[in-house]
């Protein structure tokens, strides 16, 4: 083995889960609200206009734009907040994946005009 | 043998970016579930865990390209309104899929789903590539992180094939056609 690829298993320092909560609840925050501002635009013609922010794209520009937006805010906000210490991670991975799903099934247009 | 300037664009926000994506998306699988859920006992070496965090890297670079290039140059091509008295719709992809009731849900249901839940992919896999990226060896160790982190690449991957899939049958009824031609070989008489 040569002395770049040396083992590094035994000698790890255990870091807080802090940060990779952070991302992981993050990711989800921006996984929702791309659903959310998606149904706004489709549902209420202000915001739609709002949303117009490249006229040849349409309001997908203002959506997706918003969308990563809240996602990079949320995401520096809680990095700035659990950045060195431990969480929930449990809980935190489970909503998580709660507003993943919602993202996932509220960007599904059927289920969009149900609102 | 030629092609249009929007066609080659499609082909490379497809076939350059999207399926590439998708195909790296087996590979970053198979990669987490080697290192992290295997009974072997084997050590994670640096070059190992700077392999991952470099992979998915460019994943999360070919995520964003596809996204932007479809949203930015694609899309509009696709949703242009054809001057009042347009005889054919062809060069007008989504008012050709609209005109016929066959083809309308391709555009409201496909198009729609699409143009939305592709942005999954590129938030998910970045998020995995900076989780991999802080801890490296160390996500051996929070094993409910690295679940998450593996979640997030099989939604990325389920949100791509969905962007995929409808991609090419969007692409298959009311293909995005126009623009300069490229003559890429004369063919024979």
């Amino acid at each position: 083995m040569s002395a770049r690829s040396t083992s590094v298993t035994a000698d790890v320092k255990l870091i807080p889960n802090g940060a990779g909560a952070a991302a992981v609840l993050a990711a989800g925050i921006g996984s929702f609200l791309v659903a959310v501002f998606a149904i706004l635009a489709d549902k209420v013609a202000a915001i739609k206009s709002l949303m117009n922010f490249y006229t040849p794209t349409g309001p997908l520009s203002g959506v997706t734009t918003c969308a990563i937006l809240g996602w990079l805010a949320a995401w520096a906000l809680l990095h700035w907040r659990w950045s060195w210490r431990n969480v929930e991670v449990g809980r935190v991975t489970a909503a998580a994946f709660i507003l993943l799903f919602l993202g996932l099934l509220l960007t599904f247009p059927p289920l969009a005009d149900l609102f | 043998m030629e092609i249009t300037v929007r066609s080659l664009w499609t082909m490379i926000h497809g076939m350059g970016f999207g399926a590439l994506y998708l195909m790296a998306c087996s590979g970053a699988l198979v990669e987490l579930y080697r290192r992290y859920y295997s009974h072997s006992d084997a050590p994670v070496t640096t070059r190992d865990e700077s392999f991952l965090s470099i992979y998915l890297a460019v994943m999360a670079v070919l995520a964003w390209l596809a996204v932007l290039t479809g949203a930015y140059v694609i899309y509009p091509w696709y949703r242009a309104a054809p001057p009042p008295g347009t005889a054919s719709l062809a060069a007008f992809p989504q008012r050709l899929l609209q005109s016929s009731p066959s083809t309308s849900a391709w555009h409201s249901i496909g198009m729609e789903w699409k143009e939305h839940v592709a942005w999954l992919a590129p938030i998910s896999i970045t998020m995995a590539a900076v989780v991999v990226y802080q801890y490296g060896r160390n996500l051996r160790l929070h094993p409910q992180l690295r679940n998450a982190v593996l979640g997030f690449v099989w939604i990325s991957l389920l949100a791509a094939g969905i962007a995929g899939f409808f991609g090419a049958m969007l692409n298959k009824n009311a293909p995005v056609e126009g623009g300069t031609t490229i003559h890429l070989i004369e063919g024979g008489q």
